[in-house]
């Protein structure tokens, strides 16, 4: 341990990413999820499973991006990688689904109800782009 | 600065690059897309160099136990020898000792070497003819057993390599074998866990090699076994594995037949659903799927469903080589 000073500092200063439990939380988080949104019929059609490992590491980007981690993506990333959904008819129904599952996935794992606001804030901040409006 | 060589050309790397960035900039070819560590397009092996932990985030542990890295998260802490993935193979000679039918369709080959061949059970490797004609063939045996590699060779319709190997190859002749490849394996560690085991057809050949690895590394969690074909006659090793059903208390074999002529001790139906209906509940499983490709993506998102996590789910799908007309 360095001095405590500067713990203090850290902890005052500590990042959502941080707080929420870091990577760990992003791996408990992950597959929790995305169990939902597979079972989920309103939005299953949109989540292409034909390479599992792939699309695992996308969620994770996800949920990384969701609790303020480290990321760079930026607005049009948002755009470009889900154009093709919108053109499959992707809109505010359907984001709404994947909002309630990161709800969920969050009470599941008990993460605390001021961390899950941050968190649900940050995803919903993407809505515009996701849905290229 | 470190120093990356890529077969005889060395490539500096700067101290704020990842490796990518600088085969990138040094005009290597190398594939790669999200830059991030998402898409995994960059993966590239260092055999000799243990990679910064922070490059490998997110693989599977095989994976990681053979130095594969993401070379976009790659901030290089030592000179490193990279292997990309497309670059050539070595291939060593080894010489035909067995070769019998295992079933009507399936040839049991057997293929000897001077030195050990280094594997693990599960992995495949690629057979060469003379002529240069290359197939992939899992191996059926594990690296304990002497020198040699077993495969299971199906013969296929109009297939030029199996047709060689099932018509022409005989004891004595010799066959170029490339490195083993592949991240289908087992790993001794949490020996109490569950492992599924899903094949059609020759897919219990790395199956094989897994299931032996496990029982020798005194694997003591439930071990099932499922191996399914269309007819009886296509499945093979059925009294071997019976009696080690008799021999290992944790382990299960269920064959299984998806067309209607099922004789008494098979199952009837498709191997991937009778397995997906027979286990409540994968949570904390390890799966192993192998043979037909629909097969085994089709269960990967079942076994994920039914709870296995994804890190944990191994698959090596048998793509058929499409014979050019």
């Amino acid at each position: 341990m360095t001095d405590t000073l500067n713990n203090e500092e850290a902890n005052m200063s500590q990042t959502l990413y941080e707080r929420i439990g870091g990577e760990a939380a992003v791996n408990a988080a992950v597959e929790l999820f995305y169990r939902k949104v597979l079972n989920d019929y309103r939005i299953n059609r949109f989540f292409d499973n034909s390479d599992m490992d792939k699309q695992i590491a996308k969620q994770k980007a996800f949920f990384t991006m969701a609790f303020g981690g480290p990321n760079n993506y930026t607005g049009r990333d948002m755009r470009n990688t889900h154009a093709h959904l919108v053109k499959m008819g992707l809109d505010d129904s359907h984001f709404d689904a994947v909002m309630e599952h990161l709800g969920a996935t969050l009470v599941e794992l008990n993460v605390p109800a001021n961390l899950i606001a941050e968190a649900a804030a940050i995803a919903e901040s993407t809505r515009k782009d996701v849905l290229g409006k | 600065m470190v120093k990356l060589t890529i077969e005889e050309n060395t490539y500096s790397c700067q101290p704020d690059e990842t490796v990518l960035d600088a085969l990138l900039r040094e005009n290597v070819n190398i594939s790669y897309a999200c830059q991030k560590g998402t898409c995994h397009s960059c993966m590239v092996r260092s055999p000799d160099t243990l990679p910064p932990e922070a490059a490998q985030a997110g693989l599977k542990n095989t994976l990681k136990k053979r130095n594969y890295f993401l070379a976009c998260l790659c901030h290089p802490e030592q000179d490193m020898i990279i292997k990309l993935p497309d670059q050539s193979e070595f291939y060593t000679e080894g010489t035909v000792v067995v070769n019998e039918m295992l079933n009507r369709n399936t040839l049991l080959l057997i293929i000897a070497f001077k030195d050990a061949f280094e594997f693990n059970a599960g992995q495949f490797v690629n057979l060469q003819r003379a002529d240069g004609l290359t197939r992939s063939y899992s191996i059926a045996n594990t690296p304990q057993q002497s020198n040699t590699l077993e495969f299971h060779i199906r013969r296929l319709a109009s297939g030029r390599f199996s047709e060689w190997l099932h018509d022409e190859i005989k004891a004595g002749d010799t066959i170029a074998v490339s490195e083993p490849r592949g991240h289908c394996f087992y790993l001794p560690e949490r020996s109490e866990q569950g492992i599924l085991l899903v094949g059609t057809g020759t897919g219990l050949a790395p199956l094989a090699g897994i299931l032996t690895d496990a029982l020798a590394h005194g694997h003591s969690g439930p071990i099932y076994l499922f191996h399914g074909s269309r007819e009886v006659e296509d499945l093979y090793r059925i009294d071997e594995m019976r009696q080690l059903v008799e021999q290992h208390q944790n382990f299960h074999y269920i064959p299984c037949i998806s067309g209607n002529h099922v004789p008494e001790g098979f199952t009837h139906g498709r191997v991937n659903e009778v397995a997906l209906a027979s286990l409540a509940d994968l949570k904390g499983w390890r799966v192993f799927l192998c043979g037909h490709p629909e097969m085994v993506n089709q269960t990967k998102t079942m076994a994920f469903m039914k709870g296995a996590s994804m890190g944990d789910i191994y698959a090596d799908a048998f793509h058929v080589t499409q014979e050019k007309k």
